[in-house]
């Protein structure tokens, strides 16, 4: 590279670097092997739920399938046994719908009101609740489990519907445990709108309503989006509160799920069970894949509910 | 002799040219200041002298030593940063001797360089405290130390004082001046305050958009600045111009003429041209009638600030500000006269912008 | 901001509203929509939380009872020996995961800070197991760890015949098979908030670190770590948290099995409290659980809010 006719001459431009340098093979070696151990179960997952159990029985999980075949997934949407019921996965995918979207809608539309309120218009106490909300999402599930049977059974009497066992009892359970994040994470975001604002349409003889719904809403439209993620996540992949407050009619996608993979009778069938495997984890990874960024947000957001 | 030495330097981020052919020599003990606003690539140009950034073409010698291959620590540079970056972890002692532990200097040198930093930063008594535990003005002290004890001769300081209130940045900027005359360094001083340039450089280097506009001594640049930029850059309040038409000894904007008689043109230049004159070499009033060029208007706006005081008033259709006396009593509405002398006006092309 | 007096009667705001509308209006429409809130507050996590300690002294078994045994239930809890297999698993699963999601979640951060090509991708990759939950974690890993089919199988049949990994149905190991799943599920999300820590470290200090010379190494572990405090105390939260909670995981891996080698205490409680009719013991081991979360969160609340007195 140096050359005589310049006066000054040595090394001149970037420094030529070696693509293979110990430090780079590390680098990428390490990154490169962690990322089979984490990508191998979905390879796993879909290998699998595509091969015929003879092909299974061969033996090697890691294999691709040779003769591929949509059978179990078929199978584990539309005929897998849960006890005595044979209709699949479906019924589970479909509960979980109902659950999932009156659950989001409600959490999210309290809340968001919630860290309005506590953003821009404390009052006496208002803290005070805020603060046993937030040490709220630490106490274990177990420990408030049994009360909310017993809540649910009361007021379901009392009002003449069946709260405990059905969708909507779940679904109040799901709006009370998503309460503490989704409000600390609006009231963080409602806090960071300028105070000016808020003003300003308190000048303009704007109510509470009025500035959440005409101010506060269109432009926080963001963290609404984090909001929903955190929560279809969340409540999608739910296994506790299905189990003890659903029944079997009522039981949500994951619960059935499990129920299908671990019944004791019949003959383990391997690709259905993967199959039914990754249809319930569909939903999440399709909200991962898509919200890139967001999701990253909204996780971290919900990282405290634990 | 050259203390740095930049050569043909080019730096590319992708497709984007932040540095294009820079070309720049820094003597032996100067005090050189990289000046312009935000985005200029000045701070890039300092980043690429410190092998923090690779260059995408050129070179780069320090002491006649090319070291454009080379890392940071071994190219015989001090650097302060604008954000300190002090170790917040460790003690004020730590964070001064953490490089030179780490190059395997003998201990009893670490400390006795350590012990000179901080006497001539008077920093003793902060020795065992950690940065937390320190006011910005004595963080920067710290982080000036720690360029200190390596023991060089080039000194890089990123907008050191950016981060400090008004006052402290003042105090501060004097101690620079201090240490240099010291220790002799060479100092490249990256800055956006045009006070801190004119007042802290030997020279001057104004950057725009990844080149330098002119290169010369504070004196240089105020006085006669190399492009219209340059002017309009250097100066508070800064240079008015008035758009025109040069013909011989004459200038001529609008109906207004002025004579040039006393402007030192590099070469005889006429036709369309700008003429900027500074707004403290206007005069009012009685010495107004004694310069070569003098015009009759009305007081539009006055800005009192203390010690002297800003008057805005028309001169041929274009707002022209005047710098005078704060004592002077003035107010909108006043017929003023005033006068200045084109020998002490700078004259550019219309089309290059360049200095006539 | 409205600050308005608590102690107004409804009829004094009637005639407010009628009058003017005024802060006290406004504000009572405030504490009308917080209600969900201060309900959820009150009723579920301060009253649900000490009805059931109150009732962990009772004899309730099929149905809760106000007939109080002191502490027989604790007393009983703690000579369970499923109990206290469920707290050495927890143990055991808490510490490692703990000590493996902070080794694996910073060397990946650090990995992925070091301006590498593809960072999205492999970002991508090791965050994607957390979208996943733990029903569907326990059951790909119960697949990928069965004995006939699965890793064992493979290597066996790769030629190394006496090969013998089989956590999962091995009784000593069982709760290793299952922090491999749950490590695979949680460590992404450790990267991330690790990677975000690092993200946020003053580029200047890398800068100096250079100037002065640190192997990049030794910055990491003598200036980087000791600035990340507060990224590892909040990660150090989410993970002990999510520890004491695990139940989904071990009930779709390994049903709690071999026998009873896998049990953990959130899967004690609930089967106590459902299955077993035995309603106090449950609710014994669920204040235990409790008594655990707050030995972890007092010292980290008052760390974190204890200096600065304004909530």
């Amino acid at each position: 590279m140096a050359d005589a006719t310049v006066s000054m001459t040595g090394p001149r431009g970037p420094k030529p670097k070696r693509r293979f340098s110990p430090t780079n093979i590390m680098l990428y070696g390490t990154l490169f092997v962690v990322a089979v151990y984490y990508a191998l179960p979905l390879y796993v997952m879909i290998v699998t739920s595509l091969k015929g159990m003879p092909e299974i029985r061969l033996g090697n999980v890691f294999a691709p399938p040779v003769d591929i075949t949509f059978e179990p997934w078929v199978k584990a949407w539309a005929e897998a046994c849960t006890g005595i019921n044979c209709d699949g996965l479906s019924r589970g995918f479909w509960n979980s719908v109902q659950i999932l979207v009156p659950s989001v809608i409600l959490s999210i539309a309290i809340a968001s009101v919630n860290g309005y309120a506590l953003a821009n218009w404390k009052f006496k106490g208002s803290e005070v609740f805020f603060t046993i909300l937030i040490f709220g999402a630490f106490i274990p599930y177990q420990v408030m489990i049994y009360p909310i049977v017993i809540i649910l059974r009361e007021t379901g009497g009392f009002l003449g519907v069946q709260l405990m066992g059905s969708i909507w009892g779940l679904v109040i359970v799901h709006t009370i445990f998503g309460m503490p994040i989704l409000t600390l994470l609006f009231r963080n975001y409602f806090t960071s709108v300028p105070e000016e604002l808020f003003k300003a349409a308190r000048v303009d003889g704007a109510g509470f309503w009025g500035i959440y719904f005409r101010i506060m809403l269109p432009m926080s439209l963001p963290i609404f989006v984090v909001a929903i993620i955190l929560q279809v996540t969340g409540i999608w992949n739910d296994f506790l509160f299905g189990v003890i407050y659903t029944k079997p009619e009522t039981y949500p996608m994951t619960v059935q799920l499990n129920n299908i993979v671990n019944s004791v009778q019949g003959v383990k069938e391997y690709n259905v069970n993967m199959a039914a495997t990754l249809l319930t984890g569909l939903v999440p990874l399709a909200i991962y894949f898509i919200s890139g960024k967001l999701f990253v947000r909204g996780i971290a957001a919900g990282a405290v509910k634990g | 002799m050259h203390s740095v030495e930049i050569k043909d330097l080019d730096l590319n981020f992708g497709s984007v040219k932040v540095l294009q052919g820079l070309n720049l020599d820094i003597h032996d003990g100067e005090f050189l200041v990289l000046l312009g606003a935000s985005g200029c690539g000045k701070s890039t140009l300092l980043n690429c002298i410190a092998g923090l950034l690779e260059v995408s073409d050129g070179q780069i010698f320090i002491k006649d030593d090319n070291v454009t291959w080379k890392e940071p620590s071994e190219r015989g540079i001090g650097m302060v940063f604008q954000s300190y970056a002090l170790y917040p972890q460790m003690t004020v002692e730590g964070n001064l001797s953490f490089g030179l532990k780490n190059a395997g200097t003998p201990r009893d040198e670490i400390a006795k360089r350590v012990a000179r930093a901080a006497e001539i930063l008077q920093i003793e008594p902060l020795l065992k405290r950690k940065p937390g535990a320190l006011s910005g003005g004595q963080r920067q002290r710290v982080a000036i130390g720690r360029a200190l004890v390596r023991d060089v001769d080039v000194f890089l300081f990123d907008e050191p004082l950016s981060n400090l209130d008004a006052k402290l940045r003042a105090d501060l900027r004097v101690e620079i001046k201090r240490l240099h005359q010291q220790l002799q360094n060479t100092i490249i001083y990256v800055t956006h305050d045009q006070v801190e340039a004119m007042t802290l450089a030997d020279r001057i280097a104004i950057m725009k958009g990844g080149a330098i506009q002119q290169l010369a001594s504070p004196e240089e640049i105020y006085n006669r600045p190399g492009n219209k930029y340059v002017a309009d850059f250097i100066g508070s309040p800064s240079m008015n111009f008035l758009e025109g038409v040069l013909d011989g000894d004459a200038f001529r904007v609008g109906d207004q003429t002025f004579s040039t008689v006393g402007y030192n043109f590099k070469s005889t230049a006429s036709g369309q041209a700008s003429m900027g004159v500074r707004p403290e070499h206007v005069v009012i009033g009685d010495a107004a009638r004694a310069m070569p060029n003098t015009v009759d208007t009305t007081v539009d706006i006055v800005e009192p600030m203390g010690s002297d005081t800003l008057v805005w008033a028309p001169v041929a259709g274009n707002r022209f500000r005047i710098r005078i006396d704060g004592q002077t009593a003035i107010s909108t509405g006043d017929q003023i006269t005033i006068g200045f002398d084109a020998a002490r006006a700078s004259f550019f092309d219309a089309g290059t912008e360049l200095r006539l | 901001m409205a600050i308005a007096d608590d102690a107004q009667s409804p009829s004094a705001v009637q005639r407010e509203r009628t009058q003017r509308p005024n802060r006290l209006f406004k504000n009572m429409t405030a504490k009308i929509a917080s209600i969900p809130m201060v309900a959820t507050a009150l009723v579920i996590f301060v009253g649900c939380t000490v009805w059931t300690i109150v009732h962990s002294f009772t004899n309730s078994r099929l149905l809760p009872r106000l007939e109080f045994v002191g502490f027989e239930q604790y007393e009983r809890l703690w000579e369970t020996r499923r109990w206290l297999v469920s707290i050495e698993n927890l143990a055991i699963y808490g510490v490692c995961s703990l000590i493996l999601s902070f080794v694996i979640g910073f060397t990946l951060a650090a990995l992925l800070d070091r301006k590498i090509r593809g960072e999205a991708v492999f970002r991508t990759i090791f965050l994607y197991p957390f979208a996943l939950s733990f029903i569907v974690t326990g059951l790909v890993w119960q697949w990928i760890l069965n004995p006939q089919f699965g890793i064992q199988s493979v290597v066996q049949r790769w030629g190394w015949e006496s090969f013998a990994f089989d956590p999962l149905n091995n009784a000593d190991i069982v709760i290793y098979g299952i922090l491999i799943a749950g490590i695979w599920q949680g460590s992404g999300f450790i990267m991330v908030l690790m990677l975000a820590g690092l993200r946020g470290i003053d580029e200047d200090i890398w800068k100096a670190s250079r100037v002065d010379g640190i192997p990049v190494w030794k910055t990491y572990v003598v200036v980087i770590i000791p600035m990340m405090r507060p990224v590892f105390i909040t990660a150090l939260v989410i993970i002990t948290s999510g520890i004491i909670k695990v139940y989904d995981l071990v009930v779709a891996q390994t049903s709690g099995g071999p026998g009873i080698a896998s049990e953990v205490p959130a899967k004690y409680v609930i089967e106590k409290m459902f299955q077993s009719q035995n309603l106090a013991q449950g609710f014994a081991a669920s204040t235990m659980m409790l008594l655990s979360v707050l030995i972890v969160l007092i010292p980290w609340a008052y760390l974190e809010f204890g200096g600065k007195k304004r909530g």
